[in-house]
């Protein structure tokens, strides 16, 4: 491709990708030339599954049976119901199959490329009919999803900038360079009602006119991508789905208030996003979209990438911008805010990657038509990272106002194995737990405060009836002790200390005023703490105790584990009435405390040895074995 | 131990090609730590040296993160993710076998220098849960049982590497 030095170019580029590319997506009959496109899904989750295997698999394949002038394929983005995955989308058919293994290949071509009908036993499966999908668009899963943040992902190649740009791709750059001044922009984003979608829910427009009003040789706008809550991966999918979209949102925003320079800070842990961001990134500065005096506009802007390295609290604002600067990721006092004195001192903003991903969509259809998405004070999708004792475990983009109800029964498809629902995890280490009787509200940034958790980054981790709620806010703690920064006297020990009561409550050793100090310790980390990790720290131990006291009371009065899961409250046993005498239990255990004699006489479990790695349970082929 | 001729090369070349960049010493380290598997005391004070940063700044940012190590790491590293979606579907069973398998503490390298269990957190792979990530491969849901299959496969795999 040329360079696109003017706007007249650009429109020309968009007006030629976007026919070829919609005739690539056409859904409709096959045409006579038998053109037809294969997609295969390239999020981490389908790669680890053999999605690339499967894409090399089906270019053999084609060459194969001469079908490779007539039948393209490409990797695409996340197509959210990753518990199902490998997917593979073909057009103009509009079919989708999932849980597609290296070995369908042959079937694919033969049966449906080739004879035109679908390999039925890779379709979806409405689970209350039972009848077979065709189309992505009826599956239960995706009925109640808008997609916003996620535009582009899992329809175009994340490494083709045309493709992008047959996609909606830079039309609102265009429109914000050429008929908007850069207040104009922050007006609209002001408008649309957008806050941030990391965690602090900050109004993006606000943020940006706080930096707008700063005068500055050097501004700077950094993303955000160091998604550290464990259990959230929505801003890897949006950055390996449609990086460009996110870069289209970020040049937005410095347009607005006069940056010119991007940095992308993205975890370490997310190599194929890096990659397919620093890709985005070249391709568009050969093209001129990247660079000085973009589109002849005279705007100029520069991207750069750089990878986290493995640090929890990076993801606070201040501690992001001091690890770019090559120093230890530790927070700082606000004021000053990073919007007046940021990177290397100079007026800056950090966007996360779905605030910045939502933008383009803002300025193309008007902040009006954006603002009648959501709810009052929360307009527009919210991406949650929908994981844990759920049936489909995926990436889900949902109006804000969806109920959590709608979240885990109509798009999770409910709990596993019959299981009870418990409780849902929001805003991950920072948040809290929601249950039962919050089912039905409707979750937005405000609603879900007001009931004791956050939305956060939007991680949302299912639990059911066999987690053990002692055990996840002691899990949580551990995350908060080994990540606290330790700059703050209150949250390095006092995270410790908490953390030593907890093990006690889960050894069954403590007393009922060690709740009591635990209460006590909480609001004081709360309180001596300068930023929101060391603010928020206590809140899965203060939400679970909120939710779940009985619990609590069970393990410090009783010394149970009504859920089984505290290694020093339970044990497995095996039915001597049940045991089948196969000595398999035996021979997986690997403490070697098992004993038995094969065929004559029921294995028994010494307890004193025994490890409780579960080996046994998980190998016993007769449901034997129990915990207790 | 002392780092060889050829690996202190490579790190002043990794230093010269940041010199222009402005505060490289992330993406220095970063880099370090990918080619050498670990940054040794020896070679921070050869970056302290190329980059004009005093060898305290350096140590406090390599002991900072969780990425960096002052040891080397065996060659393959198993990473067992503890994220919340995996911890809830027992990871810790997991990665405790791992670790009891391989006769070696959380975070521990073998002697042969062939593995390191690390407690990794979220690889973004939750619908593989439990997951684990060794070498950049992942494997998805890991049952104890299948842990000493891995082991096993993978020490098998050296063996016909080294015939």
């Amino acid at each position: 491709m040329d360079k696109i030095n003017s706007v007249e170019k650009l429109d020309k580029v968009i007006e030629d990708c976007s026919a070829a590319f919609s005739k690539k997506i056409r859904v409709g009959e096959r045409t006579k030339d038998g053109k037809i496109a294969i997609l295969v899904c390239g999020d981490t989750t389908c790669v680890a599954n053999g999605s690339v295997d499967i894409q090399s698999e089906l270019e053999k394949a084609l060459k194969e049976y001469h079908l490779e002038d007539k039948v393209t394929v490409n990797h695409v983005g996340c197509f959210g119901l990753c518990s199902q995955g490998p997917f593979i989308k073909i057009f103009p058919d509009d079919t989708i199959y999932r849980t597609v293994k290296v070995g369908d290949v042959k079937r694919i071509i033969e049966e449906d490329i080739i004879g035109g009908k679908p390999v039925e036993d890779l379709l979806f499966v409405d689970p209350e009919t039972g009848k077979k999908i065709q189309k992505q668009e009826d599956v239960n899963f995706y009925k109640k999803q808008k997609r916003i943040a996620l535009h582009g992902c899992a329809v175009i190649n994340p490494d083709y900038l045309e493709e992008a740009l047959g996609y909606d791709g830079f039309k609102a750059l265009k429109k914000v360079l050429t008929t908007m001044t850069p207040q104009q922009v922050i007006d609209e984003i002001l408008a649309s009602g957008l806050r941030g979608r990391g965690g602090a829910s900050f109004p993006t427009g606000r943020k940006w006119q706080f930096a707008a009003n700063v005068q500055s040789d050097q501004k700077y706008i950094v993303c955000n991508g160091d998604e550290g809550d464990p259990g959230a991966f929505m801003d890897r999918s949006i950055l390996e789905g449609n990086p460009f979209n996110v870069i289209e949102g970020m040049m937005i925003g410095g347009y607005a208030f006069g940056a010119s320079e991007g940095y992308f800070y993205v975890r370490a842990e997310y190599p194929v996003a890096v990659r397919r961001l620093k890709r985005a990134a070249e391709d568009l500065e050969k093209l001129g979209l990247l660079g000085d005096n973009i589109l002849g506009t005279g705007f100029s802007f520069r991207v750069h990438v750089r990878e986290g390295a493995g640090a929890f609290v990076c993801g606070e604002e201040t501690a992001l911008l001091a690890s770019i600067e090559g120093k230890r990721g530790m927070p700082r006092p606000r004021p000053p805010f990073p919007a007046i004195k940021g990177l290397w001192g100079k007026p800056t903003c950090v966007n996360n990657v779905e605030t910045l991903a939502t933008v383009p969509y803002i300025i193309r259809i008007g902040a009006k038509e954006f603002a009648k998405i959501g709810t009052e004070g929360s307009k527009g999708t919210k991406v949650f990272a929908l994981g844990g004792k759920v049936n489909n475990v995926g990436l889900v983009e949902v109006p804000m106002g969806t109920t959590l109800r709608t979240l885990i029964y109509d798009i999770g498809g409910g709990i596993p194995k019959g299981k009870k629902f418990k409780a849902i995890q929001t805003g991950g280490p920072s948040g809290g737990c929601l249950t039962e009787k919050d089912i039905d509200t409707p979750i937005d940034y405000d609603t879900l405060v007001a009931k004791g958790s956050m939305m956060g980054s939007g991680g949302a981790i299912v639990m059911d009836e066999d987690n053990c709620m002692v055990d996840v806010a002691h899990f949580y703690m551990d995350f908060i002790c080994d990540e606290s920064c330790g700059k703050c006297t209150d949250c390095r020990i006092g995270t410790k200390r908490l953390m030593e009561m907890l093990t006690k409550v889960t050894k069954g050793t403590a007393t009922e005023q060690t709740l009591e100090d635990l209460k006590e310790l909480s609001e004081i980390i709360k309180n001596g703490s300068l930023c929101a990790l060391g603010q928020t720290a206590a809140n899965p131990i203060l939400s679970t105790m909120v939710n779940f006291p009985e619990e609590y009371e069970a393990h410090v009065k009783e010394h149970k584990c009504p859920a089984h899961v505290c290694k020093d409250l339970m044990k497995y046993v095996i039915d001597p009435n049940k045991c089948k005498k196969c000595s398999m239990c035996a021979r997986n255990c690997p403490a070697s405390c098992i004993s038995g004699v094969p065929g004559k006489e029921p294995y028994v479990i010494d307890q004193s040895k025994c490890v409780k790695c579960g080996s046994c349970m998980a190998s016993c082929r007769f449901g034997a074995i129990s915990k207790e | 131990m002392t780092i060889k001729e050829e690996a202190k090369k490579e790190v002043i070349a990794i230093c010269a090609s940041h010199k222009d960049e402005p505060s490289p010493l992330m993406v220095i380290l970063e880099e370090i730590q990918k080619k050498l598997g670990y940054i040794p005391l020896e070679v921070q004070e050869v970056v302290s040296k190329e980059m004009g940063i005093p060898v305290a700044e350096i140590y406090g940012v390599v002991t900072f993160y969780n990425f960096f190590s002052l040891t080397p790491k065996g060659k393959y590293v198993v990473g067992v993710c503890l994220g919340t979606a995996c911890y809830v579907k027992n990871s810790q069973q997991i990665i405790d076998k791992f670790a009891q398998s391989l006769g070696i503490e959380i975070g521990g390298t073998t002697e042969d220098g062939l593995f390191t269990v690390d407690a990794v957190r979220c690889i973004g792979a939750c619908a593989l849960a439990p997951s684990v990530s060794i070498n950049g491969r992942v494997y998805a849901k890991v049952t104890p049982t299948e842990v000493d299959k891995i082991i096993a496969d993978l020490r098998k795999k050296e063996e016909t590497a080294n015939g």
